[in-house]
């Protein structure tokens, strides 16, 4: 795809379009290192365009409705205060349209440095851009195109960071809106934090969030990251998280996709030192003609790492739900235990799901195994709820909480559990208002 | 040194000359003209005294070969095959039909000799009219052969006999002369000549291979099978093989295959179609021990086979087994498409990869009829630097209530030089479906060679032992005379470069 | 039958055995005693031939052939038995056919002929039937699925099939009940007999009610620290190492 001449095009062009347009205006175009990471960026979106269902990364998620919308970069800032999701703890960063929001925001007096991307973008050489994918991943390529802001924290070695909230929230606009966020993350050796993201957007609202995240967390650091994703009913997410964890470091990721019209959340982790750990736990709650895609790619490049993951997804309506999940183990990664589980529960005789584990094994001193099943709620077991004098309703939903709770037991952090149980039970009492 | 270290390296070590198939028989051969284009489906369809509707399909085949792109999502690698260097028609010069045994080619029987078939059998296999009319010895079930010998059929055996129950055996060449309203009915509807570049290819120059057919309510009273050879230089081997089970009928048919060790990679691209009407049941054993080509990954088969079957029927049942040990490269993914309600699936496959070889192998089944059902076993064997993939489709389309399907995938992996790589694909459009997949990669341990050790047992029996007991489940599938041979094939298969 | 000289043996680099000095004479029962971590389990991997184990001195004769120097199955197949304190599951190997192909190995090694799977049969229902097992273990994977005393009287079948020289009990009793005990205890007198020796390493003084020794050695810290009848099992069991501690 190239980009035309006159217009609004749509697609691919059209976000070449735009780039072209605002290049010099986009924050650190008068760095080198940033203006030219952009036209790297630019030239593997050029090559790539949208991915299409024939890439096989792409083969269950079809992603023609977005690149058919035609998107505009919300260039004018918003001033109101939009209604904010529940804290979890103290320190919050807020977004709003993917810009940083100082005056929402609570980052003072915190053990560690959290600031906005766009500020500290001069001191960013070499980080930026340090773990991402532009030219395998066109969404990455897309983000490091047009990103304008984004969430950089630093922990110094040692600090407990406590919890720390990152909210995103989209505004309505006449307009559907696309912005690109890019959040670098870095623990120091034996450093912790508890990061929670909710993304938040009105109904209705059609708009892109299509965050990049990049995170290091170094040698016996450990990081809890949810995100809660609660996006609009007309919005998209495309998240992609590349994760890089030390020896004896842990990273410890959690993904509920309850909200968007359709999202993927991809997130590539390398175990990248020995006894480094990573766990990856989702729940995907999915209703009307909602897509929702996980796709994750775990990369054991070093002994002794373990990485557990287990996913669930409960489809209603007519939805389609989407795992991927890989496990990499290289040569040198003897001793590697990995594991994933991934499991589809299907309400509805419209709902759709596609699933495609996937080990990939170069060690021979390995334990890895993988797991899928995909059916409906259990007769046996509903009736002998309803032989208790539960009523079916009633029955149905603690299958299904019964179902989700190995997902969400799986999180270590307590915080981070609360916000997810909380989110879930959001869920359901939605579902069974409008039921 | 750890024992299995030290297993590997001793076995690494006779490599060499451990594959016993790969003399080359001295025989007089007829080739077409190198290379591949209309004039050469022409010359084999003339050659074959086709008519004139089947040399028309092949020419459709192969303007759709030529349109369609070599298949390059399997994880296998290998260097550009020219299509155009090579003989797509080579068959033993042997115009009459042998009477005794004096008339057969003396190199044929040698080589029929030095593949280990019995005298009798021998006299079968080289076309001894009336040879196979007795029972075997011991009263063991007598096994009717089809023998490919490159690119035709060189003899069938019991004939007589299978046709006083009505039941088609025979060349699809013959079939093409005699039953040619059946070849025409089936042949091409579950692969038709455009599903991938190496089924149009075989569509369009396909030379020989089996035909079968069991009437209505007719359970085959003996093993069919059909023993396959490439021979000659440069050649490709496409063999199209069609199997229909009428209703109520049963036939268990077994497929087994060598070639000589040449330090050129030669294209096996077959075909074969299973079609099961209602309460017919097809049981489909392989064993392919293709030459692998040797330790440094020179020459070897290229085995890129197409397998699907077809349940058509109510309560019709596909059971595919298959004991992957030869070829440089194996692509095939034995296949059944659940049409009938409660029609039944069902694929056992082990595959060792050894030296340089890659296999990428596994099976799809399509849920389309009501409670359908399919189980999957694969146990997959990596060992010195090969590399083996198990890659799988269960779909479930929205009319398959109450299907279920079970996959297992085992990897075993023996050194570390080797991969393994499962990749499963599951679509399932519907509510009241179940679907339970599980993969699990392992080594041999240590400590179970030292068991077996410590019972008195060498390191590399030991070895044949855990690894038959890995594949257990699927050798059971195989009948018994086909189960005794897999699980020697598989001990001399990880002689090759394992422990 | 069996002579261990200043055998010392390392286990990643760290020492186990510190010279361990034990003459086994034909026909004769030892027991060795001692506590947890005093070496007994790496006595009975060096002497079987177990990776990992690394002998930095002395030396070990049985039947006057230096056993260090065999393979694990030639040990085996010289008349060296280990029961192993945690026998290995081998998923999909059926146990008749590997105590079939363990016994001609072995049977082979020694000379002997072959036996074909009727005659193995023949011979293992004897040995299932003198040893109160049922059929059924045959059936089975080897210790696949197990309980613990299943898994103990499938090693106590096992040597009653391959009539070794010389057993080494390595804590076989450990997790058994009373009557798994018996079964095991049985098996072993039942193969008493002037050319077969066997070594009981046990940590507690039960099982050597039902298999009387004739020596009782005790190992403390990688050395034999004291030896005696068969009363020194029960002073042990009287007094805890400690009183040997304080002698030695």
């Amino acid at each position: 795809m190239t980009a035309q001449p006159s217009g609004h095009p749509s697609g691919a062009a059209g976000f070449l379009h735009r780039f072209e347009g605002l290049r010099a205006r986009l924050p650190g175009a008068r760095l080198g290192f940033v203006d030219a990471l952009r036209g790297e960026a630019a030239e593997a979106f050029r090559q790539q365009g949208f991915p299409t269902r024939r890439v096989e990364a792409w083969k269950y998620t079809d992603l023609r409705p977005l690149a058919a919308a035609g998107f505009d970069e919300p260039l004018t800032a918003v001033d109101s205060a939009p209604d904010l999701p529940p804290a979890h703890g103290a320190a919050r960063a807020v977004f709003v349209d993917g810009r940083f929001r100082e005056d929402l925001s609570a980052l003072d007096g915190l053990p560690y440095a959290a600031r906005s991307l766009a500020e500290t973008l001069p001191g960013l050489a070499g980080r930026l851009g340090g773990l991402a994918r532009i030219d395998a991943q066109p969404m990455v390529a897309l983000n490091t195109m047009l990103f304008e802001d984004g969430l950089v924290v630093t922990v110094p070695a040692g600090v407990a960071g406590g919890v720390l909230d990152l909210v995103s929230v989209a505004t309505a606009s006449e307009r559907p809106e696309a912005f690109h966020p890019r959040h670098l993350i870095r623990l120091g050796a034996g450093a912790s934090l508890t990061l929670i993201e909710t993304a938040t957007g009105p109904a209705k609202a059609r708009y892109l969030h299509n965050p990049v995240y990049e995170i290091e967390v170094a040698a016996g650091a450990a990081l809890t990251h949810a995100q809660l994703q609660q996006e609009g009913d007309a919005g998209f997410q495309l998240s992609t998280v590349y994760a890089r964890v030390d020896e004896g470091g842990t990273y410890d990721n959690f993904t509920l996709n309850a909200g968007a019209r359709l999202v993927r959340n991809e997130i590539h982790a390398i175990l990248a030192g020995p006894k480094a750990a990573c766990h990856m736990n989702g729940a995907q709650l999915l209703q009307d003609g909602q897509h929702a895609d996980t796709t994750t790619v775990l990369d054991h490049a070093a002994p002794d790492c373990a990485s557990r993951q287990t996913y669930k997804t409960v489809l209603a309506g007519r939805s389609r739900g989407v795992f991927q999940g890989k496990i990499h183990v290289h040569q040198i990664a003897q001793r590697t235990d990995g594991y994933q589980m991934n499991q589809a529960l299907l309400l509805s005789p419209e709902a759709e799901i596609d699933s495609k584990p996937q080990l990939e094994i170069y060690a021979d001193d390995v334990k890895c195994s993988h797991g899928a099943t995909v059916g409906e709620i259990d007769a046996e077991q509903l009736f002998y709820l309803r032989s208790r004098g539960i009523p079916e309703a009633r029955a149905r939903a603690l299958l299904v909480e019964a179902f989700l709770k190995e997902a969400i037991e799986g999180v270590q952090d307590e915080t981070a559990r609360g916000a997810l149980d909380a989110a879930v039970t959001g869920w359901w009492q939605r579902q069974e208002r409008a039921a | 040194m750890p024992a299995v270290t030290e297993t590997i390296d001793t076995v690494q070590s006779v490599t060499e000359g451990a594959y016993k198939w790969g003399f080359e028989t001295d025989i007089e051969m007829e080739f077409a003209p190198k290379g591949l284009n209309e004039d050469i489906v022409r010359f084999i369809s003339r050659k074959k005294n086709e008519p004139a509707w089947l040399l028309d399909w092949r020419l459709k085949a192969f303007a759709m070969w030529q349109k369609i792109e070599e298949p390059r999502w399997p994880a296998v690698s290998y260097p550009p095959i020219d299509y155009q260097d090579a003989y797509y028609y080579a068959a033993p010069k042997q115009t009459v039909k042998p009477r005794s045994l004096d008339e057969v080619d003396p190199e044929l029987l040698k080589t029929y000799a030095k593949l280990g078939i019995p005298l009798k059998e021998q006299a079968i296999l080289a076309g001894v009219e009336g040879a196979g009319e007795t029972p075997s010895e011991g009263g063991r079930m007598p096994v009717a052969v089809d023998a490919v010998f490159d690119s035709v059929s060189v003899a069938t055996t019991f004939k007589a006999r299978l046709e006083k129950e009505g039941i088609i055996f025979c060349s699809i060449s013959e079939a093409v002369q005699n039953h040619p309203e059946l070849v025409r009915q089936y042949l091409g509807t579950v692969v038709p000549q455009g599903d991938n570049f190496y089924a149009a290819l075989n569509s369009a120059v396909f030379t020989d291979g089996s035909f079968v057919y069991i009437p209505k309510g007719v359970r085959c009273p003996m093993e069919l099978s059909t023993y396959f050879r490439i021979n000659a230089k440069s050649t490709g081997q496409f063999e199209r093989t069609l199997i229909i089970a009428d209703e109520g009928s049963t036939v268990s048919y077994l497929e087994g295959c060598t070639a000589p060790m040449r330090d050129e990679n030669q294209l096996h691209a077959a075909v074969v179609e299973l079609v099961a009407l209602d309460d017919a049941t097809i049981k489909y054993s392989t064993v392919q021990n293709w030459y692998p080509g040797d330790a440094e990954g020179r020459g070897g088969i290229y085995n890129f086979v197409t397998k699907r079957a077809q349940c058509r029927g109510r309560r019709s049942k596909v059971s595919w087994t298959q004991v992957e040990t030869g070829s440089a490269i194996t692509w095939k993914y034995p296949s059944c498409v659940l049409l009938g309600d409660d029609s039944v699936g069902e694929f056992y496959s082990v595959a060792i990869t050894n030296n340089r070889q890659q296999a990428d192998t596994g099976t799809k089944m399509i849920h389309v009829g009501k409670r359908t059902t399919s189980t999957i076993v694969s146990k997959g064997i990596s060992a010195g630097r090969g590399q083996n993939t198990y890659r799988g489709l269960v779909r479930v389309a929205p009319t398959a209530g109450s299907a279920r399907n079970f996959t297992q995938c085992d990897s075993l992996l023996i050194g570390d030089q080797c991969g393994a790589h499962t990749v499963p694909y599951i679509e399932n459009r519907c509510m009241t479906a179940k679907v339970e997949h599980e993969a699990t990669t392992s080594r041999i341990a240590e400590d179970q060679l030292f068991y077996c050790r410590q019972r008195g047992l060498s390191e590399e029996d030991a070895v044949g032992l855990i690894v038959n007991g890995f594949c257990r489940e699927v050798l059971k599938e195989l009948p018994m005379e086909f189960a005794v041979e897999a699980q020697k094939l598989l001990q001399i298969s990880l002689e090759g470069s394992v422990g | 039958m069996l002579k261990i000289e200043g055998l010392t043996a390392e286990v990643e680099g760290k020492q186990i055995l510190k010279g361990v000095d034990l003459e086994v004479p034909a026909g004769e029962i030892h027991a060795i005693m001692g506590p947890n971590g005093s070496g007994k389990s790496t006595l009975s991997y060096v002497l079987s031939g177990r990776e990992g184990y690394e002998i930095t001195g002395g030396s070990v004769s049985f039947n006057g052939v230096d056993l260090l120097a065999m393979e694990p199955e030639e040990r085996a197949a010289a008349g060296l038995f280990l029961a192993f304190q945690y026998p290995v599951e081998l998923p999909g190997v059926g146990n008749a056919l590997f105590l079939r192909t363990a016994l001609n190995a072995v049977r082979k090694a020694r000379g002997e002929s072959e036996l074909d799977a009727m005659q193995f049969l023949k011979l293992a229902r004897e040995r299932l039937k003198a040893l109160h097992i049922s059929e059924d273990m045959l059936k089975r994977g080897v210790n696949v699925g197990f309980s613990g005393g299943e898994k103990k009287r499938n090693e106590v079948l096992q040597m009653a099939l391959l009539q070794p020289k010389l057993a080494i009990l390595d804590e076989t009793d450990s997790g058994l009940d009373i009557d798994a005990l018996k079964i095991v205890a049985d098996g072993v007198n039942a193969l008493r007999a002037p050319g077969f020796s066997a070594l009981v390493i046990t940590h507690y003084q039960r099982l050597l009610d039902y298999i009387v020794p004739d020596r009782v050695h005790v190992l403390m810290q990688g050395r034999i620290v004291q030896s005696g009848g068969p009363e020194l099992a029960k002073q042990l069991e009287a007094e805890g190492y400690a009183s040997v501690q304080a002698a030695a």
